[in-house]
This record gives structure tokens, sequence and C-alpha cells, in this order.
């Protein structure tokens, strides 16, 4: 099939960007999405052009390096990752926007790579636990609801990929500090410092400069590891508990 | 803004039922606004409950307003300016709600209707189809008018997408939204309130209007 993409084109951090198109011929229905850019980047590198700068590493959607907005949307038409999005996704004939990641916390470094350290810093203020736990225990020493374990794995399958502010129109983070705040939250293993955790995330969130959440919806949606909306209130019920009782 | 929101919704349901006496005729009306006063009393001075009740509202409208125009600020900086995805497509996201846009404009609306509303009939500064002594004849008069019969009709419609979003909002900001059972039911919630106290307010005037009470 016959596509063409207008990519957004931006030299540097710094650097004024603006989209550009390109017109990417036999493209197979079984390329995955970035398997197109590296044929349409051996194309521009032939005929000298600067290949076009995108993230990607594992690119089997389990690494969060890769994503990109297509068409107005973070990852494209399918719940998964831009590496798992396929061109069968797509027709003959199509015009595909590709974007950057939108969000103030998330400078633009080159085309469509953007600088996620944000979220490291999110989880540096409280997504771990510091006890000593030496070698891990057998399976049956702390014993966990199912129904928890459930949900904990749920948040845990969190992939950082940044899609949920891409998607947010407030550019929150709040599903991915959500995410991990309910994974830590629901273990034995994060209750010593499960009040601080909180807090302290959601402070750290703030100061990086994401949005408030007002509970539209769209990160939940676009979210590659379908990580369910309700870990946003979650959140939220452990927040109001270790504001309202800080020391219990 | 949850708590808030959650205080102005207390408000308006009490706000609804009282209007809905005026399908009791004169009599009833104009005692229930007199007893409004009385509430209280000897306790309280007379309107001495009403003032505690509009202390509470003001309280929360202000709140709720400044943090609407804090969110507005951090939210307009963190999604990276307004012209965010160059992208004509999926303007109207992949799943929200048209009342979920409908928030800042609609709250604007509110604002200028409560102020409007508030000269009708709380300072009878202005008086559309003509000035009366009795609460009941006043809100009468008004809604003889079909011009002011419209303008309440836009402002309840935007009340009304403001609650349909607002009140699943508020819920799930305090911690009730637990599961996807849950969210069915608040947004089931949410629906129900928006459109009884949409339909509630209106009634009055719309009965007014096409002659049902008189
Ligand atoms: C100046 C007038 C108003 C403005 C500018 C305004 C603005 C807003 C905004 C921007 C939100 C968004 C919060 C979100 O996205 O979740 C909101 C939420 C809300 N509004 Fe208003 N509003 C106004 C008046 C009202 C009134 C009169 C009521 C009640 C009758 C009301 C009830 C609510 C509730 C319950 C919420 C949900 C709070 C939450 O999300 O936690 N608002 N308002
Ligand atoms: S490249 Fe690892 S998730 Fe896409």
């Amino acid at each position: 099939m016959n596509i063409t993409v207008r990519v957004w084109r931006q030299a540097g951090p710094d650097e004024p960007g603006k989209m550009v198109s390109y017109d990417v011929p036999d493209v197979d229905e079984h390329m995955s999405f970035l398997e197109m850019l590296d044929v349409l980047n051996e194309r521009l590198t032939t005929r000298g052009e600067d290949p076009i700068a995108f993230d990607s590493d594992c690119r089997e959607g389990i690494c969060g390096t890769c994503g990109v907005v297509i068409n107005g949307v973070a990852h494209g038409p399918q719940q998964t990752t831009t590496c798992q999005l396929h061109m069968r996704s797509f027709s003959d004939g199509d015009v595909l926007d590709i974007e950057p990641w939108r969000a103030d916390p998330f400078p633009v470094l080159k085309d469509l790579v953007v600088d996620r350290s944000a979220f490291d810093r999110i989880i540096a203020s409280g997504g771990f636990i510091s006890a000593p736990t030496g070698s891990a225990p057998d399976a049956h020493a702390a014993p966990v609801a199912k129904a928890d374990a459930d949900h904990a794995f749920d948040a845990a399958t969190c992939i950082g990929c940044g899609a949920c502010v891409a998607a947010c129109p407030t550019g929150s983070a709040m599903l991915f500090t959500a995410a991990k705040v309910t994974h830590l939250g629901l273990l034995p293993q994060g209750q010593p410092e499960r009040k601080a955790r909180v807090v302290e995330m959601v402070a750290t969130h703030d100061e990086e400069g994401f949005g408030g959440c007002t509970n539209i919806g769209e990160c939940a949606a676009v979210c590659p590891k379908g990580i369910p909306l309700e870990t946003i209130s979650r959140l939220n019920r452990d927040l109001l508990g270790a504001l309202i009782r800080p020391h219990t | 803004m949850a708590v808030s929101g959650l205080i102005m919704i207390g408000y308006l349901l009490a706000h609804m039922y009282g209007n809905l006496k005026v399908f009791a005729g004169q009599q009833a009306f104009d005692d229930y606004a007199h007893h409004l006063r009385t509430i209280g009393e000897p306790i309280l001075p007379y309107g001495g409950a009403l003032w505690v009740i509009r202390i509470v509202l003001l309280v929360a409208i202000i709140a709720h307003i400044y943090s609407a125009v804090v969110l507005w600020r951090r939210d307009r900086h963190a999604r990276g300016g307004t012209s965010r995805y160059d992208s004509p497509k999926a303007r109207r996201g992949v799943q929200r709600s048209y009342a979920s846009f409908t928030l800042r404009w609609g709250g604007i609306v509110i604002v200028l209707f409560v102020i409007y509303h508030l000269l009708h009939l709380t300072w009878h500064v202005v008086t559309p189809g003509g000035p009366a002594s009795s609460p009941y004849q006043r809100v009468v008069n008004g809604f003889e008018v079909w011009w002011l019969v419209a303008v309440y009709t836009i402002s309840l419609l935007a009340i009304g997408l403001h609650l349909r979003h607002g009140v699943w909002s508020a819920l799930t900001t305090l911690g009730a939204h637990t599961s996807a059972a849950a969210r069915r039911r608040l947004n089931i919630l949410a629906y129900v309130v928006a459109i009884a106290i949409t339909v509630g307010f209106l009634l009055v005037p719309f009965s007014i209007l096409f002659g049902v009470v008189n």
C-alpha cells in the first residue's frame, strides 16, 4: 500500500518545529509502524536527508520506550504500544499525522523524541520500598489476597511510556503515578511507606508541572497495558487518608 | 473542587424542592418563602438560617471558582499550550463525554446566570413581566415572558452538563470509583442528578409559560 505521513520535524530542543509530509510507497501491511518509519528513514538517509528521530527499544511492547501520537491519538488506533501497531490498521492512500507526546514536562528533544525523565523523578520520590528484603521470600511467607494480587499486578504492568500524559486533556500524569501507588500500596511490603509514598509522589508530580486530573478518562482509553481508570480513585483514597490521618 | 461542588448540589436539590411548591398554589409558595426566614427562630434572628446558608454557599462558590482558575492555569501549561496537536483528527478524544468539554464555558454561563437570577428574584432589580410584592407573583410574572424562559433554559442546560461530568468527577476525586461496576453506577448517578435538577427546575418556568400555573 501507499501512504503519506505528516511528521513533526524539529532539529533540537530550542529549534522551531513543523509538520513535514513524506510519501511512503510500497508499505507492506505486515510491517510494524516503526518498521514503516525505519524504511522511510533508510530512504531519507539514501537521499542525504536527516532521518526522523524516534524512540524505541524492545519493539515487543514491554519496555515503554516507544510512543508517538498518530492521527491525534497516543499510540494510534489500536490500544497497544506504537511498536506493536501494524500497518494493517491503516488503508492504502491514508495520510497519517505523526507527532511527539505533547506536555510541558516532556520537552521535545528532536523530532518525535521527548524527554520523559520527569517520570523518573516521580518514581524516585516514593515509587519503591526501602525495606531490606534479602533474597526472594517463600511464596506463602506473606499471604496476599487474590483480588489484591490481581489489582496490584494490573497496576504493575505500567511500562511508563507516557501515553496517559499525551492523551490527557489537562496533561496530568495521574494514571502513571496511581499505577505505582496502587501496585505497592496493595502489597504487604508496600505498607510501611504507603502514606509517605502517595504524598511525596503526588507532590513531585505537581512540581514537575503535570496538570490536575479531572476524571475524563482518555488516559485509560489509550493505555497500552489497559491500566484501569479506577486506579486513580485508589490513589485519591490513599491521598485523602494520608492527608487526614498522616501518622496512623 | 469536589467538596464545594457537592455543597452546591445539596443547595440546588433543596432549592428545586422549594420551587416545586409553586404547584401547591400561591399561599403555599409564599408561606414557604416566609418560612425560610423564620427557620431556627428564636435562637436565630429572623432570616438568620438563610444567611448561614448564603455564607456557606458563597464560600463554596468562591472555593470552586478559585480552584477552577488555578487548575485551568496549571493545565493550560501542562498540556503544552492551547494548540496541542497539529492533527485535526480525534479532536473529540477517544471516549470522553460531551459534558466534559462544557465545564469551562458552562461554568461562566452559570456565573452570569446566577448574577442575573439574584438581580431578578432576590434583589428585584430587574423585573421582567412587572414587579410584585408576593414572591409567587414575581415568579409568575417573570416566566410569562418567553425570553426569560429561554435564558433560564439555556442556563439550566449548562448546569445539567456541568453536573453530568461534575457529579461523576467529584465522587471519583473522593475515592468512590473503586471498580468498573462502581464507574457504571457513578455515571448513572451523575445522569440522574443532572437530569433531575435540569428538569426539576425547568418544570416551573414552562408550566407558567404554558399557563398550567398562573
Ligand atoms: C463560576 C462558575 C463555575 C465555574 C467557572 C465552574 C468551573 C468548573 C470547572 C472548570 C470544573 C472542572 C473540574 C473537572 O474537570 O472535574 C468544575 C467542576 C464541578 N463543578 Fe463547577 N463551576 C462553576 C459553577 C458550578 C456550580 C454552580 C455548581 C453546582 C451547581 C458546580 C458544580 C461542580 C461540581 C460538582 C464539579 C466537580 C468537581 C470535581 O471535579 O471534583 N459548579 N466546575
Ligand atoms: S519499543 Fe519497547 S514498548 Fe515499544
